[in-house]
């Protein structure tokens, strides 16, 4: 084997790929807009939108309490909701969103109050409608407020203390640290995010460099020179492995400049990406072990070996850029699957699923960006997918010799 | 020099079955003489072609391009020849010097022997003004003189030309045929395939008439002439794939 024509070939096929628009694009700009696209565009806007929706002073409606001047005086002396006058289609106009939601008393409310007897409120809202959302939950709070109030009031008139009705009180800590919380969090997530690159990084070059190149014209005029088919293809896979490995590690710089800057200015802004990562971490800023996100890029990079040679063996079959991409698009569903199976509740890693590709890198990385690493399991996948990719960049060979294949018509 | 001996190429095809594609074809083509492979479209010009350049494989019989033979050192093949055809295209996406380059490269040449090459060649072919820039904003006459440099940058002993002036305008065609003639001056050894008989006449030493992959027919425009009582190069040539068959002498 020559390494020079390898390298000459591989030095052309970069500097041709480095001058195709929609490579570049693929290859370069897209991972690395990718997350301050997501951070900050979208961070931004669902940050508006919410403020915005907190912002107004939501309608109400009261139905009933007739007869309840004091719950309904309450109401409408909160400074944080808007009652309207009742109407019966409040249900139509929830819908609408000319009312955000209603309350439903019965019409002896503060009656039944005084004599100790049970009542039933019950509030209408849209499910999934942020802004009725808010109301209901303003409306939550209230009645919560209202109900400690009573009770209060009913424990002083028979001087009985506070601790009758609780005589203990319950709290949680969490004793993950951080970076556990944001593994457990958002670990399956990463490995995702990477193999979907890592698989996109190599299908625009490894079907230029072959169905293109049918296309074009130009894969006979190179098999015309002497360099041998083996050390052609080996510096076209390495040209397709750049490929996908620098989107890769595009996106994971350019997330690692985007997420702390993201947080910070969210945090300081008060937005709702500071206050969402709060709340699903039970009050802890999500964090992930930099040393494991190093590592899911080693256990990635025999998964990029594995994608550059199989998706250039099917592109190889196809006759022209286009059949490609219809050959080559679907073979997405086949590596989204493990991945998201990796964060399904439950899925965890052992020996058996240490050998399944894909599944098994998805796996380890939710592990080792929380900081586990088990190096039995490390190893055997590590191995595992070096082995699966040795395999398919042997059949890529193989496929690169046939004739029918790289003549067929 | 290239020496062809029962070449034969058998596709299989689910749909059609076997197909013969070149069928037993010999023929032999000396240093400094042109040998015109002549035949319809699907004739088998092309296969037998490729099977001399060592992009496919023969199913049976023997071929030696410059001393090497084809299914023994495919590589030393294509180091000693230069191939040029209508399906032969250029990387858009680089310079016509580039593509000189990277073509020297994959011939094992030295930069220093590259750009001495490729500086004759572009005064040759007058190529100065469009040297560095890109191809894919060539005419097609501009993309010809590429390809002719690309072709002859490693200075090959044996040239092939598969329907070269396919698609071309007559500008761009008369610099390819001047090129041919050129190449058989210096002493190389030529085979030029078409189905335009008045390029064979014009050109070629010697003739091979190809048709149904099988080579029905051989020998100089004047030995054709004499063998098959006609002096059209076209009538020779329907006489021949059609069976009329040859004068009696």
């Amino acid at each position: 084997m020559k390494t020079r024509d390898i390298f000459t070939v591989y030095f052309k096929e970069l500097r041709d790929t480095l001058r195709d628009r929609r490579t570049i694009i693929t290859m370069f700009v897209l991972p690395t807009i990718l997350m301050p696209t997501l951070i900050f565009g979208f961070g931004f806007i669902a940050s508006k939108v919410v403020r915005q929706a907190r912002a107004e002073t939501p309608t109400i409606m009261i139905l009933g309490a007739a007869s309840s001047s004091a719950v309904r005086s309450a109401l409408e002396a909160h400074p944080r909701i808007r009652v309207v006058p009742a109407a019966d289609d409040y249900r139509t106009r929830i819908s609408d969103k000319t009312l955000r939601a209603a309350v439903e008393l019965p019409d002896d409310f503060d009656a039944a109050l005084a004599r100790g007897e049970p009542a039933q409120v019950r509030i209408y809202y849209y499910e999934g409608e942020l802004k009725s959302g808010f109301a209901a939950g303003e409306l939550d709070r209230f009645f919560r407020d209202y109900r400690e109030k009573t009770l209060q009031a009913r424990l002083d008139s028979r001087g009985l203390p506070a601790t009758l009705l609780r005589p203990f009180d319950v709290t949680r800590q969490n004793v993950a640290p951080p970076e556990k919380v944001g593994g457990n969090l958002i670990g399956g997530f990463i490995p995702y995010i990477i193999i979907l690159l890592c698989f996109t990084g190599a299908m625009y070059p490894a079907m230029d460099l072959t169905a293109g190149e049918k296309e074009r014209g130009t894969m006979e005029t190179i098999l015309c020179s002497p360099v041998g088919r083996t050390e052609l293809l080996l510096g076209k896979f390495l040209m397709v492995l750049t490929g996908s490995l620098s989107t890769v590690v595009l996106a994971g710089v350019s997330s690692a400049i985007t997420i702390p800057l993201g947080g910070l200015l969210f945090s300081r802004g008060g937005g709702a990406a500071a206050a969402a990562s709060a709340a699903a971490s039970g009050g802890t800023m999500p964090l992930i072990d930099p040393l494991g996100l190093l590592a899911c890029f080693v256990m990635v990079l025999p998964v990029a070996v594995l994608f550059a040679a199989a998706i250039f063996t099917l592109a190889l079959f196809a006759k022209s850029y286009k059949e490609a991409q219809s050959t080559v698009s679907p073979l997405i569903v086949v590596v989204i699957l493990p991945a998201l199976a990796a964060m399904l509740p439950g899925v965890e890693l052992n020996a058996k699923l240490a050998l399944v590709p894909l599944l098994n890198v998805s796996l380890v990385c939710k592990e080792l960006v929380s900081g586990v690493f088990q190096w039995d399991l490390l190893a055997l996948i590590f191995g595992s997918t070096c082995v699966y990719a040795a395999g398919a960049l042997a059949l890529a060979v193989r496929m690169f010799n046939r004739e029918d294949v790289i003549f067929r018509t | 020099m290239i020496d062809a001996r029962h070449l034969t190429k058998v596709f299989h095809d689910k749909k059609r079955g076997e197909i013969r594609a070149v069928d037993d074809v010999s023929f032999r083509c000396e240093p400094g003489r042109i040998y015109g492979l002549l035949g319809a479209n699907g004739a088998g010009k092309t296969t037998t072609l490729r099977l001399l350049a060592t992009l496919l494989k023969p199913t049976a019989g023997d071929a030696t391009v410059a001393g090497f033979g084809v299914a023994t050192a495919p590589e030393r093949v294509r180091a000693s020849l230069g191939f040029l055809a209508a399906s032969t295209a250029l990387y858009g996406r680089l310079t016509a010097r580039e593509t000189i380059a990277y073509f020297g490269q994959l011939n094992g040449m030295d930069d220093a022997l590259i750009a001495a090459r490729t500086k004759l060649l572009a005064d040759e072919l007058e190529m100065h003004d469009f040297l560095d820039r890109r191809v894919d904003k060539f005419s097609t006459g501009m993309k010809q003189k590429t390809s002719i440099a690309r072709t002859l940058i490693h200075d090959p002993a044996v040239l092939i030309f598969d329907e070269p002036t396919l698609g071309l305008d007559v500008m761009a065609a008369r610099t390819i045929v001047r090129f041919v003639r050129d190449c058989r001056a210096r002493g190389k050894t030529v085979i030029y395939s078409t189905h335009i008989m008045s390029e064979v006449e014009k050109l070629c030493d010697a003739i091979g008439i190809i048709h149904d992959g099988r080579l029905l027919a051989t020998g100089t425009l004047e030995e054709l002439r004499i063998a098959y009582a006609e002096s059209d190069l076209e009538e020779i040539f329907v006489k021949v794939v059609t069976g009329a068959g040859k004068a009696a002498a």
